[in-house]
């Protein structure tokens, strides 16, 4: 993979990332965001924080298919960063919409319903991770404790779908895929380093 | 030669239903954005009403309506659009846009309602004689949905009491029971949930004998569009949305408290009762305000009001009842 494609390839990242939010930015001022804007601009901010952050997680077991897709590990930090973008867009959506800045009812909330406590943790858990993201960090921390310290994406990611399922009414099967692509993902790296282990039994 | 003389305007050049409302919603857009800050939601609602007033839409399924008392006064009409495609009516999808999608497939006539349980003698009404029962009122009410969104409807109908008085019930009878149309091979959408169909909803006796209690055939001067409900549905605008069971098929009359859906997913957020209460908040969210649909992002956020606003006519209802406990 040459260094123009990386490129074209992480600007085209970069279109795609920013694709929902520049929907809602044109619904917003052309007012077409449809019948409830408030929870259009919520679902939307909420769906495409799971959908980054499970897609940044496929990365490194797509990868590992093939040595030949290697390159993949360029784009992970990018998925990761835009997760968090929208994650924190969609905490300011309540903070903003719901809770009009009213710091009382948003710590009552928080205390009172398990789902918006859920969703707070994955937020917290993805701060440290989007703070840590730069080559400074890493080279600072070292690989070792870098990799530890960024597992946290996973209990994030199953924190966010957790979320997902305590939001919606008992009964509805809607965060269903997600969390099935997530579980798989998740299965995956053990599964992956496990087959690894057989071929190269010297290594590790 | 041309036999009869060609239409003035070809049908091509005549806006459809569909472009004309977007037009409608394009426009409250771009003066929200004209005038940026400054001017409420109502005030940019009334410039659009000026520059492209509601009026054709009205089709030919219209329903001939009188005025009534008990009609809400003083709140902007949410638009025909959003009512009939922010939908919930999980027989046809779970997603809000569904049912205005799926339901066309809801055959609407013919259809019968049947009457059993604790009345005299067990009946089936033809819709065409419950159109004739009564005189067709216009109804505007306030909608609130247990999600904590509103809408205002212009809804047709006359009161549900006339219908109980005509289905001749025992006074045994406490409790009527609203059983909703299902079939599955019809609402395929039904499984994308784990609710146990048909939809059930219920009533104390008291409650539907209230004056506000409306049975329903139409909204905005025409009959109902499927996805609200069509041919005949219940509305209670006391009440959570959900009480106002949609498409009735069967009503029964009862001594003992119907088991009805929600209250059967999970009783500890839906209540039998579930009057509109901004005191008693949903496990999951504040019932205290509401966003009312239809408006920009920054305008929707509003108070809830006891009984929907309608305590005048139902609190009385109520009276001595824990209505902490009775959610």
């Amino acid at each position: 993979m040459n260094r123009s494609t990386i490129i074209l390839l992480k600007s085209l990242t970069w279109a795609a990332c920013l694709w929902p939010l520049a929907l809602l930015v044109y619904g917003a001022v052309t007012n077409t965001l449809g019948a409830d804007p408030t929870a259009k601009i919520t679902f939307t901010t909420g769906y495409t924080t799971l959908l980054l952050l499970i897609l940044s997680l496929g990365v490194t077991p797509v990868r590992s298919l093939s040595p030949r897709l290697s390159w993949l590990v360029r784009f992970r930090r990018l998925l990761g960063l835009f997760a968090f973008f929208y994650g924190t867009l969609h905490l300011l959506t309540y903070v903003a919409l719901y809770a009009g800045f009213d710091i009382h009812a948003m710590l009552a909330d928080i205390e009172k319903r398990r789902f918006i406590t859920m969703g707070v943790i994955a937020w917290l858990l993805l701060v440290p991770l989007a703070a840590t993201s730069t080559n400074w960090s890493i080279r600072k921390l070292g690989g070792k404790r870098w990799n530890r310290l960024h597992k946290l994406v996973y209990l994030a990611a199953i924190c966010g779908v957790i979320h997902y399922w305590w939001q919606v009414k008992p009964g509805v099967l809607s965060p269903l895929r997600l969390t099935i692509v997530l579980a798989v993902l998740l299965f995956a790296r053990p599964v992956l380093a496990y087959i690894q282990r057989r071929k190269n039994p010297v290594t590790a | 030669m041309l036999i009869g003389k060609p239409p003035d305007i070809p049908s091509s050049a005549i806006t459809s239903k569909h472009k004309y409302l977007n037009r409608r919603r394009f426009l409250r857009g771009a003066l929200s954005t004209a005038v940026v800050a400054g001017a409420s939601g109502a005030a940019i609602e009334r410039a659009a009403e000026v520059l492209s007033p509601r009026t054709a839409v009205h089709a030919d399924t219209k329903l001939d309506t009188i005025k009534s008392p008990l009609s809400t006064t003083g709140e902007q009409l949410t638009s025909l659009e959003d009512i009939t495609h922010y939908n919930n009516f999980y027989e046809f999808g779970v997603d809000k846009g569904d049912p205005a999608q799926n339901a066309g497939v809801l055959p609407t006539r013919p259809w019968t309602v049947k009457v059993d349980g604790l009345v005299k003698q067990p009946k089936t009404f033809d819709i065409e004689a419950l159109l004739k029962l009564r005189p067709l009122e216009e109804r505007i009410y306030r909608h609130r949905c247990v999600e904590a969104w509103s809408m205002v409807v212009p809804w047709v109908g006359y009161s549900l009491s006339e219908f109980i008085k005509a289905c001749d019930p025992l006074s045994k009878a406490k409790y009527v029971q609203f059983l909703s149309y299902y079939n599955h091979k019809v609402e395929k959408w039904a499984s994308e949930s784990t609710i146990y169909w048909p939809y059930s909803e219920g009533l104390r006796m008291d409650e539907a004998m209230n004056p506000l209690a409306l049975l329903t055939f139409g909204l905005y001067g025409e009959v109902l569009p499927n996805q609200d409900g069509a041919p005949i549905r219940i509305v209670l605008p006391w009440k959570y949305g959900f009480k106002s069971a949609k498409s009735i098929v069967e009503v029964r009359f009862l001594d003992k408290q119907p088991p009805t859906t929600w209250n059967d997913m999970a009783a500890n957020e839906y209540g039998f009762y579930s009057n509109v209460n901004p005191n008693v908040d949903h496990p999951r969210w504040s019932q205290k305000t509401e966003r009312r649909i239809g408006l920009p992002f920054y305008a929707q956020r509003r108070q809830t009001l006891m009984f929907n606003g309608y305590g005048e006519q139902v609190a009385s209802l109520y009276t001595g009842m824990d209505l902490k406990r009775n959610y």
